[in-house]
């Protein structure tokens, strides 16, 4: 089964986002902060990572940043799921290593889409 | 809705557009047609056919068929098709035909023109494949607000979601506030023309290769005979036909064969060797 890390700071969209993962077999673990996250993927690297951008502690973009420095033998697909949708966050986050981006509000259909596109379905 | 009023309407539509409607699909006309009813300030849609039967309202009867198409569209829909394209279906034949001499596509039933885009963006992707050849691209539909819409080239963040990664997202569009504008360089690739899949389509000229994907399902078997046929006649010799996952040609047509090996792709019998898109 894959594995998915799923971090927001809301307790909300991750059980949400849990529901369609588990739907498509994922087995999902969940961080609500990036720096939370960051531990999450030391202790064990996620097939991928749904991130959110604002979060307390840490935000998703510095994860991603810190992430894509990890001494790891392989490094997670990154799909952020925010909703900072305007162009420049989007320009960031792909030069940060995003692999996909998703603007909220989304269908579900949407993330099963970017799962098809980055080779996870 | 009344049994004659369903009838009325079927054949009215299916006379039009070729959209055959089954008993069956009477919510159908109930959900699409009823906003146009109010919209009229008719009554509901006993009132609608009322007024088409007394009076000869030939925008009214547009109006009623363009509401009846189906406009379910998406950026590289089922993806499968584009990477055919860009794989197999352009190296064959651009290395088959003369560099000057232009490659036609056609995006048949376009709706509101992601198919006609995703095409162009394939082909700007594979621009040193192509090596400066010319282009053009012609999408048609039926449906003038459809058109209009495909013309703009601007989509929702929804719409742009649906398929299209981000990283072409970025390339190839421009932010306006909520919705995303295409780049005009992609523009100038798609022609959009009104047609109806009905009428005779040797206007729009020659073609190497033919979309016509997820159109077929909403026709009677003599229709979808009629589609294919027009279709194999403006198909070049060793052009392709593109049609949606669910659909076949299987015992419609004599004159296209499916390529052995690639599910939904037909070529003319005889055109090609026996296990290649390529």
């Amino acid at each position: 089964m894959r594995t998915c890390l799923i971090v927001d700071d809301s307790r909300v969209v991750r059980t949400v986002a849990r529901r369609i993962l588990e739907e498509l077999q994922f087995a999902s673990r969940e961080a609500g902060d990036g720096q939370a996250a960051l531990a999450a993927c030391q202790e064990e690297i996620p097939d991928f990572v749904l991130l959110d951008w604002n979060m307390p502690v840490m935000n998703g973009l510095d994860f991603l940043r810190a992430l894509r420095q990890l001494p790891s033998v392989r490094q997670p697909i990154v799909i952020f799921c925010t909703t900072e949708n305007d162009i420049n966050h989007i320009q960031q986050a792909i030069e940060a290593g995003a692999d996909e981006y998703i603007m909220k509000p989304f269908a579900s259909d949407v993330l099963q889409a970017k799962l098809v596109q980055v080779g996870l379905l | 809705m009344q049994a004659a009023d369903f009838q009325f309407l079927s054949a009215l539509i299916k006379e039009r557009s070729g959209i055959a409607l089954s008993s069956d699909k009477t919510y159908l006309l109930e959900n699409r047609l009823g906003p146009l009813a109010a919209q009229r300030r008719l009554n509901d849609i006993a009132g609608l056919v009322a007024r088409m039967k007394s009076v000869r309202d030939e925008q009214l009867i547009r109006d009623v068929v363009e509401a009846m198409t189906t406009n379910e569209s998406l950026f590289f829909r089922d993806g499968k098709p584009f990477e055919l394209l860009r794989t197999a279906i352009l190296p064959r034949i651009v290395a088959a035909r003369p560099k000057e001499r232009p490659l036609r596509i056609w995006s048949a039933a376009c709706s509101s023109g992601q198919e006609a885009y995703s095409i162009a963006i394939t082909l700007l992707e594979e621009e040193a494949l192509l090596a400066g050849r010319p282009v053009e691209i012609v999408a048609t539909d039926i449906a003038t607000s459809m058109l209009i819409k495909a013309k703009a080239g601007v989509y929702s963040q929804f719409e742009v979601q649906r398929g299209l990664p981000i990283r072409l997202l970025l390339k190839y569009f421009t932010q306006k506030g909520t919705n995303w504008e295409i780049a005009p360089r992609l523009r100038s690739m798609v022609s959009f023309r009104q047609h109806n899949m009905l009428g005779e389509c040797a206007g729009l000229g020659r073609f190497d290769i033919v979309f016509c994907r997820n159109v077929l399902i909403y026709f009677d078997e003599p229709t979808k005979k009629g589609v294919i046929e027009r279709i194999a006649q403006v198909l070049a010799p060793d052009g392709v036909l593109l049609l949606g996952a669910v659909e076949t040609i299987i015992g419609l047509s004599t004159r296209l064969e499916i390529v052995p090996g690639a599910a939904g792709i037909y070529r003319p019998v005889g055109s090609g060797p026996r296990a290649a898109v390529a």
